[in-house]
């Protein structure tokens, strides 16, 4: 053979990346690091006792418990995960429609910056600590979930939005603002119906993150299937804790499968 | 009063100049077509004169008024008289065509009532009416997207129609239609500024169908006014030097129909009455 | 064209509107049992204690808290949180790359014809796939919480929740980046007798490494996020010391941390981006 090569052979092992070497002894070094500022106790962690100890806790969750009064309150709280991811994704919803007006450029560039800095600074914030703020204003329960959830996803919806309005061709809403509609009028009959599959469709995609979140939100207080969990492992009932877990699953794979079969059914309109 | 240019001039923000030098004058209730070759202007003037465009030099007055002075509010109430047919028409897929025809009326309606209109259309007599003169009653509550080619231009004339406006502003309107339908459609056009007493300035590909309608004529190449003349005072060696980049090859309506045309003619077959030779 | 002397049709009414009222009315009737359920009451923002108690807090933002000491606090809380995040993909991957391997169809060697042990292939790569599921199933916070029970606070519950979680989701992507580079240099091998790691090394790694690489670091990049979180079930790090601030409501201490967690997240997207671009 003479000595050309194909310009799309796959580099083999005769290529020799120094960058990449040098990358990746600093990644492994970092990896040593990290362990070694943790100081984890790994010896302690995998003994023999720690794994006895585990197995023991694992154990304790089953059989759940599944006495019908218990069944009913983990359904009550089901349902109150659902309400909160439900009213919190459609109050973003909402919201994020507002904000993505001014962001899309709308009204100017000023007010452009501004709102994408504060949907920017919503999205930031983990739901989480939203939900620990919202605690504060509004009290322990379910509504500082929903606050929380409208919060952060405001931001990620305002965002995506946004992108999907400026994205969007402009000659109908144009056409319309040159006979004299107002700017609102113009929006919804122009450029509102070209947005419309896209956006219920990322509102969809988010309903389905935020089940997963309103679950967790409980945690910190905000009600629902997260509080009950954090309540029963906190007293140590195991078993009463794995049964909120399963229904914490069969309520995510729920949604899941509603929120696809919406999309496939906007999909074929 | 129609509209006034006086040594009216566009440059576009890339620097192309697309008008210069155009001095032109169309009084209340008059019909004119303007003709031209590709990239003569034909489109910019049209947008120019629906203040969807700013001149960048020379003095403009549309039905009375210069736009550009006006404070927002007299600018809104001017452009609700101004209706613009364009060539493809700029209206969503998913609208219903009830919810495309009510939106030429935005302009007049407060704001509350075309919201409304979305719920439930406050006129479905109207839009009816409308689009009973295309032949597309039928249609009235169908998707825009299930409409062919032909079918949505249609809508976008209706649409213009029904916002009654005291200047139509045209720019090729019957592109996508057979000549027949063509033919028609200008008929309905042509008869409704009639009626109203409202101008009619329309730019048109097929030069037949400008001397057939409108009793005058404006050639446009370049950007430039070439003629402006009563029709009949319009030659044949006028028109094929208008067209010299294209060959001298006049573009007809029969001719360079859109191709989605003949499917059109077949969809409305049953519906079409020819009714040709209707006078100017 | 309809010439206007023929009587229309009564105008219809809209066909959708009765859908679209039922619709309305459902979803009107479930919005009050969610408002129910989910205790909506946005009047409690304005009631007068948590109006105090939000008011005191948000008041000491400013100042943040920049004594020396707590600063030292938070300089350890964050390189523990990178730790975590660091640590916990490490562990991650000595999960994600065997079961990677197991599951991706694009190393299965009865695939080829397909051969002997195709039914026993498919079963190990169902089951492979069914474990990565169930990994990636519970959020990392639950595994955080329920390992803070069995192994008291600190960063290990962080670590192994982590890696249980996302090692369910580099197993599954790695998978698929398996499938959806190339495989015919990997077929070729297997096809020719060499074992599974060679076809991997020299088959499927070339093309697929830069990818594979762009998304862990990626993820990297979420769990450092990801870590902060845990912290709020005590798991370590800067939500562990959030959390600790806010039960003693001290607004300062809460902002300047809050002020760090949103630099750390960018520095950590700088960072990644980085990667991804030495390592392309």
């Amino acid at each position: 053979m003479n000595g050309t090569r194909e310009p799309c052979a796959p580099r083999g092992a005769a290529d020799f990346c120094l960058s990449c070497v040098l990358t990746g002894a600093l990644i492994v070094a970092a990896v040593a690091g990290s362990f070694a500022y943790l100081g984890i106790d790994f010896p302690a962690l995998f003994s023999v006792g720690a794994a006895a100890d585990m197995g023991r806790f694992a154990a304790s969750f089953f059989p759940p418990d599944l006495d019908p009064g218990f069944l009913r309150k983990t359904a009550w709280g089901a349902l109150q995960t659902f309400a909160v991811a439900l009213l919190g994704t459609l109050l973003a919803a909402a919201a994020g429609l507002l904000l993505a007006l001014p962001a899309a450029g709308r009204h100017g560039a000023g007010a452009a910056r501004l709102s994408r800095f504060v949907l920017n600074l919503l999205r930031s914030v983990p739901e989480l600590v939203w939900a620990t703020l919202m605690v504060l204003a509004a009290g322990l329960g379910p509504f500082a979930g929903v606050l929380a959830l409208a919060l952060h996803t405001t931001g990620v919806l305002g965002r995506l939005f946004a992108e999907a309005i400026e994205n969007a061709p402009p000659q109908p809403e144009q056409s319309l603002l040159e006979t004299g509609c107002g700017g609102v009028p113009a929006f919804v009959y122009g450029t509102l119906p070209l947005v419309w599959p896209q956006s219920v469709a990322y509102g969809l995609y988010r309903l389905e993150m935020n089940i997963r979140m309103a679950a967790v939100l409980g945690f910190v207080g905000a009600g629902g299937l997260g509080q009950m969990l954090y309540f029963h492992l906190s007293i140590f009932q195991q078993a009463q804790a794995a049964t909120v877990l399963i229904v914490m699953f069969v309520l995510v794979l729920a949604v899941d499968a509603l929120s696809d079969r919406l999309r496939a059914w906007m999909g074929r309109n | 009063m129609g509209f006034e240019l006086e040594g009216v001039g566009l440059t576009h923000g890339n620097g192309f100049r697309a008008l210069q030098r155009i001095s032109l004058r169309l009084d209340r209730g008059e019909r004119v077509a303007v003709i031209g070759p590709s990239g003569a202007g034909k489109t910019s003037l049209i947008r120019l004169l629906g203040t969807a465009l700013r001149p960048s030099e020379g003095r403009l007055d549309v039905l009375g008024a210069n736009p550009w002075r006006l404070s927002a509010g007299a600018l809104r109430r001017l452009r609700a008289r101004i209706g613009t047919i364009h060539q493809s028409p700029p209206i969503p897929p998913r609208l219903r065509v009830v919810t495309a025809i009510h939106a030429g009326r935005l302009g007049r309606w407060p704001a509350w009532k075309g919201l409304l209109s979305l719920l439930y259309p406050v006129d479905i007599a109207g839009a009816q009416a409308a689009l009973a003169r295309f032949d597309l009653a039928d249609r009235l509550f169908e998707r825009c997207d299930r409409l062919s080619g032909g079918q949505l231009q249609r809508v976008g004339i209706a649409r213009v129609l029904y916002q009654q406006p005291d200047l139509i502003l045209a720019d090729e309107p019957v592109s996508a239609l057979d000549p027949a339908l063509a033919d028609a459609a200008l008929g309905e056009l042509v008869a409704e500024s009639g009626r109203r007493g409202a101008s009619l300035f329309a730019s048109l590909h097929a030069v037949d169908l400008a001397l057939k309608w409108f009793p005058r004529v404006i050639g446009l190449r370049g950007g430039e006014v070439v003629f402006d003349l009563p029709t009949a005072r319009v030659t044949e060696s006028m028109l094929r030097e208008l067209y010299a980049a294209e060959g001298g090859v006049l573009p007809m309506q029969a001719r360079d129909a859109a191709p989605g045309a003949a499917a059109d003619r077949e969809a409305d077959a049953k519906v079409v009455r020819l009714d040709t030779c209707r006078g100017r | 064209m309809n010439a206007s002397a023929q009587a229309l049709p009564p105008p219809d009414r809209d066909p959708d509107a009765r859908a679209r009222l039922g619709w309305t009315m459902l979803a009107l009737v479930l919005l009050w049992p969610l408002l129910v359920l989910a205790e909506f009451r946005p009047w409690a923002l304005f009631d007068a204690g948590n109006l105090r108690v939000m008011g005191s807090f948000l008041g000491g933002f400013l100042p943040p808290a920049t004594s020396t000491e707590f600063l030292g606090y938070l300089l350890e809380a964050t390189l523990e949180t990178m730790a975590i995040a660091t640590a916990g993909i490490a562990l991650a991957l000595l999960l994600a790359v065997p079961l990677s391997i197991l599951c991706t169809r694009a190393l299965a060697v009865s695939q080829i014809g397909p051969g002997p042990g195709r039914l026993g292939g498919n079963a190990l790569r169902a089951a492979g796939r069914a474990v990565l599921t169930f990994l990636r199933a519970i959020p990392e916070i639950v595994w955080a919480l329920m390992f803070v029970r069995v192994l008291g606070l600190g960063p290990a519950a962080g670590v192994l929740a982590l890696a249980i979680t996302y090692g369910g989701m580099l197993g599954k992507v790695y998978t698929e980046i398996l499938e959806s580079t190339d495989t015919r240099p990997a077929r070729a091998i297997l096809e020719a007798g060499g074992g599974r790691f060679a076809a991997l090394a020299y088959g499927l790694l070339p093309n697929a490494a830069q990818e594979l690489t762009s998304y862990t670091v990626y993820r990297w990049e979420c769990a450092v996020r990801a870590s902060v979180i845990m912290g709020f079930v005590g798991a370590g790090g800067l939500g562990q010391l959030m959390d600790q601030s806010m039960k003693m409501l001290n607004g300062g201490e809460a902002a300047t941390i809050l002020f760090v967690f949103l630099v750390l997240v960018l520095f950590a997207d700088a960072l990644s981006a980085t990667l991804r671009r030495a390592l392309a």
